[in-house]
């Protein structure tokens, strides 16, 4: 349903569609993922969590649990040989609680046994003794400092403001409101799982892990084992989806701890209901935003404050809220701002890392806010944006220069000329499936309105704030045969496919083969912020360019010409004067050229403590239009189509792409009508895939897109990352059509929160403040 | 309480020994049988990972008692086609792009053979109706769609070509 040709091969360089190298493994079922390693004689283990948001421990007895037949290990606090805590940023969450827990499902000890049915038994029968302390969940309490400290480090886990240009102009027009954006979880489908390997003699393990970052879980690890990295082998298991939850720990320590322990191999597999527990979410957040414009709608300033809830520990929180803040302008011009960001600590869920990491929360508030403005102006919502689109070279609010291309203005003009949906509303057939409600037969035609919304995004690419996050490959050529080596972490957005695109086309061959992914190589940095088409791309791309560097000195010396004068021509070597011509199958045959290379992207800095600093590193561009069908009674919606236009720089894949933008869109399409964790009083109320809601193939509708190629000069391949924009544009524009949709049923809608709920539409009583 | 029974596996009586009788299907086919291909990811029959045939019939394997499937013939992603001989819907599932992470994958394969072999061509209302039983979090679900849609022609085309 894609307006992009995804064409037609001849040989898999850069530009065609491959296929994915795991293609065939993944759809027989023999492709291993974390969760399917095993074997005879391995144990399970399983960890025990808190039930309470925050409580004091006064007693652990884990003497019931050894009595059980079956247990080989119970491991608690005490256990730890090396740093007690862990953490990406701040090393502030226990590897176990031993004084204090601060969320439900904190963990506080662990167990191995023959069987997770003794392992459930064993949990079962460990007496942990608590004293319930007051939990503190109210974000703005933390903001005001009315909350007790819930962490040795305080519940403010950052506060940065930014301060750009003049604060005290107004326009003629001003707009604000305040948003709302739930909690959302990445939800992929392959829980957390896997498989410690004690070396014989302890003095070191092998890890099979599903991470999004095989270095940093390692040197993670290292510290909590007491342990050098060295001692510590990753393995990238099989990744069942990421989207940013696999980038803290979850149960890594755990399991090295008791291999470790037992000196015998030890798997650990979560349940859906501890995954949500176990790992970090979408902060939820408010937002606060006014825009001042002239009466032509030309932004003049905005003011904003932001509001993280970064629940029980640091995590990610202090990069997202960066993120978030320096995102406040959006894809526009914006020569004025005053903007004031909390991430603070609860005894929440703690969150971290997910897929558009700020700017989906940040995006939802600009956009809403756009077509406050476009309405106030008499603008329609695609005028508005093109009238404030930013440029390369313009300044932004932290005062770094727009460097990179930047066609926002074709990504709102193509998206608006995409074709709409040729069928009504409730389509031709009159099929019940196509109204709102679907299944449950309870919409009318006759009182369902179609809406139309549009939204526009700009993400930054790579990591911020003086962050090197380098990557590295090695790449080995012999008798025509490239074998690649990196650490690159494949969770299913496919470098699999685009690395050997990348050999065939530097080097001139076919076969490429790819080494295990594992630490045995350098750090390739983590497989998020749209970062590894450039970083690993890019490490892959100098790695091969160092091989075919001495390939051409090989058959220059050989040939008696200048290395200079070579190049690659298909799948073979030629010389400028043509007089030269050999296949790169001959020219490497009995020979062995083998390179690594690291790619690092231009230094960036910190932001002072106005804000200002060249924070950022590279940034890409994305529009949606959402169609959207609406029964304002019911207050049910159907999406009924999604256009987009993005900003790639180059396509390096068409069929990648196409998965990326589809999928990213499923998962914005979740935040703006269905996905939510729901806490009362500190506690998850729906840890489970029956109330947790996801996107089926009922409720994503067809994608229209269109790729807006202008490649990047300072992208090593000219591509920009795709993975996040998708998925942060595409929410406000859902929300943006079910506005319009009420606005034609006669309503005035506000809908200043995701996911947007039935009682948002009805209306039937105010929103809760929580 | 441990137990024996046999299961009929992919054509394979396959025995299960010592098994304790609260497990469910998916935990005898992966950890006790070793066909790994049925994925677990939700464990209440909402996101179709696991999906298998029992008695003909498409099921989600961990809401099913293993032992409750004697006698009934199962068949898994293993049992649909030899290793490195893929289906059509397999062939079709890697050429248009509907795998990513992989992981709901196996299910989703089961459930397109299923549904094809009862519906040979589906509209595409039919195909989002009947795998909306299946989860996938990675690819929007588009490439999917594309891939059932061209299985449907291809094997109509084959049958025309057969019947001419």
């Amino acid at each position: 349903m894609s307006a992009v040709d995804t064409g037609t091969r001849t040989r898999d360089v850069l530009g065609a569609s491959a296929l994915r190298p795991d293609g065939i493994a993944k759809v027989q079922g023999t492709f291993q993922f974390s969760s399917d390693l095993g074997g005879d004689g391995v144990l399970w283990g399983a960890t025990l969590r808190s039930p309470h948001p925050h409580a004091r421990i006064i007693r652990i007895d884990v003497s019931p649990a050894w009595k059980i037949a079956g247990v080989e290990s119970v491991i608690t606090a005490d256990d730890v040989p090396g740093q007690m805590t862990y953490g990406l940023i701040d090393q502030d969450q226990p590897v176990f609680a031993s004084d204090v827990v601060r969320f439900v499902g904190e963990p506080i000890a662990a167990v191995a046994a023959d069987h997770p049915e003794t392992c459930r038994r064993a949990l079962a029968a460990i007496v942990v003794e608590y004293e319930v302390l007051e939990p503190v969940l109210d974000p703005e309490a933390v903001v005001a400092g009315t909350a007790p400290a819930i962490h040795p480090n305080g519940n403010v886990l950052r506060h940065q403001r930014i301060l750009h240009g003049d604060p005290s102009v107004t326009g003629d027009i001003v707009v604000e409101a305040t948003y709302d954006i739930g909690m959302q979880d990445q939800a992929f489908l392959g829980l957390e799982a896997a498989l410690a390997i004690p070396d014989p003699g302890g003095g070191g393990v092998e890890l099979h892990i599903a991470t999004q970052w095989l270095h940093e879980d390692r040197k993670q690890i290292a510290d909590c084992l007491g342990m050098a990295p060295e001692q510590v082998r990753l393995v990238l298991a099989g990744v069942g989806g990421a989207f940013g939850a696999r980038e803290d720990i979850s149960l890594q320590v755990h399991t090295c701890l008791l291999a470790l322990r037992l000196g015998r191999p030890v798997r650990m597999h979560y349940s859906r209901a501890e995954s949500f527990l176990g790992h970090v979410h979408r902060h939820p957040a408010t937002i606060w935003m006014r825009h001042h414009a002239t009466a032509a709608g030309e932004i003049v300033k905005v003011e904003a404050r932001f509001v993280f809830d970064g629940g029980a520990y640091a995590s990610t929180s202090s990069a997202v809220l960066l993120n978030a803040i320096t995102h406040t302008q959006g894809p526009y011009r914006c020569p004025n701002a005053v903007v004031d960001g909390w991430a603070v600590r609860t005894n929440h869920l703690p969150c971290g890392a997910m897929r558009g990491f700020g700017v989906v929360q940040a995006c939802f508030a600009h956009e809403s806010q756009l077509d406050k403005l476009a309405e106030a102006c008499g603008l329609d919502p695609v005028e508005i944006r093109v009238r404030n689109v930013m440029h390369t070279g313009d300044r932004m609010i932290t005062g770094q220069v727009m460097q990179n291309v930047a066609p926002i203005e074709r990504c709102l003009r193509e998206t608006a000329a995409l074709p709409f949906p040729d069928e009504p509303v409730g389509g031709h057939d009159g099929d019940v499936m196509r109204l709102p409600g679907g299944a449950g037969r309870t919409a009318d035609v006759g009182h369902v309105y179609r809406g139309i919304g549009y939204a526009a995004a700009m993400k930054n690419l790579m990591y911020s704030e003086g962050f090197d996050d380098y990557s590295t490959a090695r790449c080995r050529l012999a008798d025509g045969v490239v074998t690649l080596k990196f650490a690159t972490a494949e969770v299913g957005q496919g470098f699999v496919t685009l690395a050997p695109q990348i050999a065939r086309d530097v080097l001139g061959v076919d076969e490429v083969v790819l080494d295990r992914i594992d630490t045995g190589v350098g750090s390739a940095g983590s497989s998020s912020a749209s970062r590894q088409t450039w970083m690993s791309g890019g490490a892959v791309n100098a790695a091969c360019i160092a091989v075919r560097d001495r390939l051409f000195e090989h058959v220059a010396a050989r040939h008696g010409v200048e290395a200079a004068s070579l190049r690659i021509d298909g799948i073979e070597i030629v010389d400028e004067s043509g007089a030269l011509r050999l296949s790169v199958a001959d020219a490497s045959a009995g020979v062995e050229f083998d390179e690594t290379r690291e790619y690092h992207h231009p230094p960036t800095e910190d932001l002072d403590e106005n804000g200002q600093g060249n924070c950022h590193t590279a940034f890409a561009f994305v529009a949606h239009r959402a169609v959207v069908d609406v029964d304002p009674d019911l207050g049910l919606v159907k999406v009924v189509q999604v256009a987009t236009a993005q900003d790639v720089g180059r396509v390096l894949n068409p069929l990648s792409v196409v998965g990326q933008v589809e999928g990213g869109i499923a998962q914005g399409l979740g935040l703006a009508v269905m996905e939510e964790i729901v806490q009362i009083d500190g506690r998850i109320r729906n840890a489970s895939f029956t109330d947790y809601l996801l996107p089926t193939m009922l409720d994503m509708p067809p994608v229209v897109m269109s790729f807006v190629e202008e490649p990047e000069p300072l992208a090593p391949l000219g591509a920009k990352g795709v993975g996040e924009p998708p998925t942060i544009s595409s929410t406000p524009a859902i929300v943006a059509a079910i506005r319009d949709a009420l606005r034609q049923a006669g309503r005035e809608p506000r809908l200043d929160r995701v996911p947007v709920r039935p009682i948002d539409i009805i209306g039937v009583h105010e929103r809760p403040r929580t | 309480m441990s137990e024996h029974y046999t299961l009929h596996v992919n054509g394979v009586e396959r025995a299960v020994q010592d098994a304790w009788v609260g497990e469910n299907l998916l935990y005898v086919l992966r950890e006790r049988l070793g066909l790994m291909a049925a994925k677990g990811a939700c464990e209440q029959g909402e996101c179709g990972s696991c999906s298998v045939l029992v008695g003909g019939n498409l099921v989600c394997s961990c809401l099913v008692l293993a032992a409750s499937a004697v006698g009934e013939p199962i068949v898994t992603v293993e049992g649909l086609a030899p290793p490195g001989a893929p289906s059509d819907v397999q062939q079709a599932f890697v050429d248009c792009g509907a795998v990513q992470c992989g992981f709901c994958t196996p299910g989703l394969i089961i459930a397109a053979h299923d549904l094809l072999d009862r519906t040979p061509e589906p509209t595409e209302m039919q195909i989002r109706e009947e795998l909306s039983g299946n989860v996938c979090r990675c690819t929007g679900y588009g490439r999917i769609i594309e891939a059932v849609q061209q299985v449907a022609v291809a094997r109509r085309t084959a049958d025309a070509g057969a019947a001419s």
